[in-house]
């Protein structure tokens, strides 16, 4: 007997429903497969495991808050450098530039998002951190020491290092969001914002920017979630010592840092355990940082 | 007449500021565009493509083994994510409005921003473990994990592109919906949906992270699935903390096969999925 | 309503179509006949085209759209539960607004992909097939010596007479069109009004256009809706020299719409 088209429909139809639930249910399991190898870890330390200082494998004592420093800070940095710098380069591309030339940079800009994590890694092990330990440093302990952050030697990898190729890594994230919500904007309302007498910059503060502001905050805290999850450069760069150091200088680690560089080598199963413990927060900080991304350009299109 | 000119000093001193912003974006793209190829053309040589590592002292030797494995252990990714992506692709563009397919939205924007190194994690446990041993399977595993969100969302734009008067035209002809789809929608999509499976693969190339205890690596070549497995990045990694100077030449050799290899499919797939997108899609 | 000397065909009765609480279509009641032109004319807006996507069941595929009454075809309603709507369609074959061939396949293969979907292989079959619908779509001799070549890469009126015979491979006894030449210059548009006197040797044509002249040149019967009402329906050559509504002749003579 030949099915009726519906029925035939109806077998694709559930398909692709069984499919696509089969992909919903593997995040959930990787949450999931995370928890149970992290719950030796979690039900022997608890909320202890976060906010201790001391890493010893050795002595099987596991503090996670030099890792969670490392990556806040490291991440932290990244933002303050890369968020203005990937504005102003996304109103480059979509106010200043003629089309045709926009194209060209916007390639450029998302040429640096293709480039590997471990190529800007070795970059930055055999070009960029001897360039900080004899200018970049030195120039910075001359004539910014007040502020008290560029203190002690700089042997060239360190937090600043790691934190400004992750800016570097960052920015095509943010601004490639930003420039797609500039180009939102209707014309009409740079017009009318011309049509007041504004100079180019108040156009675009009043009627570029200030429409946009919740877009770009949630295109910040994208390029947040991914500062926070990048691994090789940062591990290759950072010096990875489980320290809580106030100069920027000093060598620290990262959540993922420490990951790469133990999880292989870890042979206490308390220790695989804390690692995945890690694994498991970084997850979720990752989870909710483009969550809180995701809501706030929700409330962003309801606005409008 | 003071506040005037306050106002247009302002307006230049803000594209100085954007200019500024561009040199600091573009300066650094070129140092490491230069870097690599400067050091890693200058490190090249025909053995590199056709000899495995010596053993360590020995100078010479190459990345045979490496960029072989590479090859594998991606097409093996992509073997695992793009039937699911696909499918899923297909979902949401041809039942985009239901509460399944804004879920599955979700799931993909949350799956992308999952740190590759947990991925790493996670098929550790799920194929390395229970296998007792590292394996090219379990680096093709975590490969696939992140392939899969990129050729969900190109798949699910790009057979959006194909207008609805297409789909309706079809419909029109008496046939079936699931023969419009697959027959039609589909096959009229192959080429474009190839694109954007370049496009995945040309990320999942370089990372290096999620293989770091999956795939783990070698010195000889090997095409079993179920043994560890040498690849470009990783084997960059090792000889690049290494202290020596030989293999740290061979590290950047590699970073420049690396960059070649990734940056043409990356930029060919950029390339030809702009154009689809300008002609919108037919 | 006025008398038809055809053996009916398709026979609309008390149609309605709704976008959600929207009601396009407000109660159509019209009867076609065997193996003639019937034009549908009125200002943008006015629900001709959602009325004409009732007849083979398109309509619903729009999210949100439903139809109520009844479409006979041949006596028997089309919506009827029991009916499989891929029937339906096979016999009511459909041209669209714009030219839509299907991407990434070849002038042939637009052709038969309809047959060929519905399980017919046999390679001599289909070339018969597409050799004579590409000839009553008065194109064979244009694209005869490139079947290969893409369907896409046609011009835009080639590309609708492509799309006409795509839609007679299927032998439908009824073709829909929905403003076929819209979108194409004159001499295109020429040559569709050309072929489709044509077609109605064996086919009969339903067709939307908002093009009077058009309508005038060639159909046989025309009706004109406004707002989703059919205001008036009769043959062409009464409704264009003189019609009974005030509407339709304000419409016709240019001074509404």
């Amino acid at each position: 007997m030949k099915l009726k088209s519906k029925t035939q429909d109806a077998v694709l139809f559930y398909t692709l429903r069984v499919i696509s639930l089969l992909v919903i249910a593997l995040l959930l399991f990787i949450m999931f497969v995370l928890t149970k190898s992290a719950w030796p870890a979690i039900s022997k330390m608890g909320f202890s495991f976060i906010i201790g200082r001391e890493w010893n494998p050795v002595e099987d004592q596991f503090g996670a808050l030099p890792f969670i420093f490392g990556t806040l800070i490291t991440s932290f940095i990244a933002l303050i450098i890369a968020t203005p710098v990937s504005i102003l380069v996304a109103l480059f591309i979509s106010e200043y530039l003629p089309k045709n030339v926009s194209r060209i940079i916007a390639l450029l800009v998302e040429m640096v998002a293709a480039i590997p994590s471990i190529v800007f890694g070795l970059w930055g092990i055999f070009f960029l951190s001897p360039l900080m330990k004899e200018t970049i440093a030195p120039f910075l302990k001359k004539y910014f020491s007040f502020i008290g952050l560029f203190e002690g030697p700089s042997f060239g990898i360190g937090i600043l290092t790691a934190s400004m190729v992750l800016a570097v890594m960052i920015v095509p994230t943010i601004s490639s969001i930003c420039r797609s919500i500039f180009e939102l904007i209707p014309k009409h309302q740079k017009e009318a914002s011309y049509a007041l007498g504004s100079t180019k910059f108040e156009m675009i503060k009043m009627a570029v920017i200030v429409p946009s502001l919740s877009g770009i905050s949630s295109a910040v805290v994208l390029g947040l979630g991914r500062a926070l999850g990048e691994t090789m450069a940062v591990t290759m760069l950072i010096g990875n010592s489980p320290v809580i150091a106030k100069s920027l200088f000093s060598p620290a680690a990262t959540m993922a840092s420490v990951m790469a560089n133990e999880y292989t080598d870890a042979n206490t199963p308390l220790h695989v355990s804390s690692l995945c413990y890690l694994a498991l927060l970084l997850f979720f900080i990752t989870f909710l940082s483009n969550l809180l991304a995701k809501s706030i350009v929700k409330n962003f299109s309801r606005l409008r | 007449m003071n506040n005037r000119l306050f106002r247009k000093i302002k307006n230049h001193l803000f594209f100085g500021l954007i200019l500024l912003s561009a040199a600091l974006v573009l300066i650094p793209l070129f140092l490491v565009l230069k870097f690599v190829f400067v050091q890693g053309w200058s490190s090249l040589s025909l053995s590199f493509f056709t000899e495995i590592p010596k053993p360590v002292g020995e100078v010479g030797g190459g990345m045979k083994h490496a960029i072989l494995g590479t090859i594998y252990i991606v097409l093996l990714g992509a073997l695992i994510a793009v039937p699911l992506g696909v499918t899923c692709g297909i979902y949401l563009s041809e039942f985009g409005k239901s509460k399944l397919s804004k879920t599955l939205k979700l799931t993909v924007d949350l799956m992308s921003g999952i740190p590759s190194i947990v991925i790493g994690i996670f098929a550790y446990l799920m194929v390395v473990v229970p296998l007792k041993s590292f394996s090219a399977l379990a680096g093709g595993v975590a490969l696939s994990i992140i392939m899969l969100p990129i050729i969900i969302k190109t798949s699910e734009e790009i057979l959006k592109l194909v207008p609805t008067h297409i789909r309706e035209a079809g419909l029109a002809l008496g046939l079936p919906r699931w023969k419009v789809i697959l027959f039609i929608i589909l096959k009229g999509s192959v080429s474009n949906l190839l694109t954007g499976i370049i496009l995945a693969i040309s990320r999942a190339a370089g990372e290096t992270a999620p293989l770091l205890f999956t795939a783990f690596g070698n010195m000889y070549l090997s095409y079993e699935i179920n043994k560890p497995m040498a690849t470009l990045p990783v084997q960059i990694y090792t000889y690049a903390i290494s202290p020596f100077k030989d293999w740290q030449r061979q590290a950047w050799a590699g970073a420049f096969v690396l960059m070649v290899l990734i940056l043409t499919l990356n930029l060919f797939a950029r390339y030809v999925l702009t154009k689809i997108k300008d002609k919108k899609g037919i | 309503m006025s008398e038809i000397k055809e053996k009916i065909i398709l026979e609309a009765k008390n149609v309605e179509a709704w976008f959600g609480d929207f009601q396009a279509v407000k109660g159509i009641s019209v009867a076609y006949g065997e193996k003639t032109i019937n034009a549908i004319i009125g200002p943008s807006g006015c629900g001709k085209s959602t009325y004409l996507r009732t007849l083979n069941r398109i309509h619903e595929e729009t999210e949100g759209a439903y139809v109520r009454g009844e479409v006979l075809l041949e006596g028997q309603n089309i919506y009827d539960k029991r009916i499989d709507v891929v029937d339906v369609r096979k016999r009511i074959g459909m041209v669209f607004q714009k030219p839509n061939p299907f991407p990434s396949l070849s002038i042939l293969d637009n052709v038969v992909v309809g047959l060929r979907l519905q399980g017919i292989n046999k390679r001599s079959t289909l070339m018969e097939v597409a050799e004579s619908c590409l000839k009553k779509a008065a194109l064979w001799e244009e694209v005869k010596d490139k079947l290969n070549s893409l369907g896409t890469s046609l011009s835009g009126g080639q590309q609708q007479r492509l799309c006409i015979a795509r839609a007679l491979a299927i032998n439908p006894p009824v073709l829909l069109m929905d403003e076929p030449t819209s979108a194409l210059d004159p001499i295109a548009t020429a040559k569709i009004e050309e072929l489709m006197n044509e077609i109605k040797r064996d086919y009969t044509v339903i067709i939307v256009t908002h093009n009077m002249q058009q309508a005038a040149r060639i159909s046989d019967y025309t009706s004109f809706f406004v707002y989703g009402k059919m205001i008036e329906h009769g043959l062409s050559s009464d409704i264009f020299t003189n019609p009974k509504e005030k509407q339709t002749e304000d419409y016709i003579s240019g001074r509404f719409g």
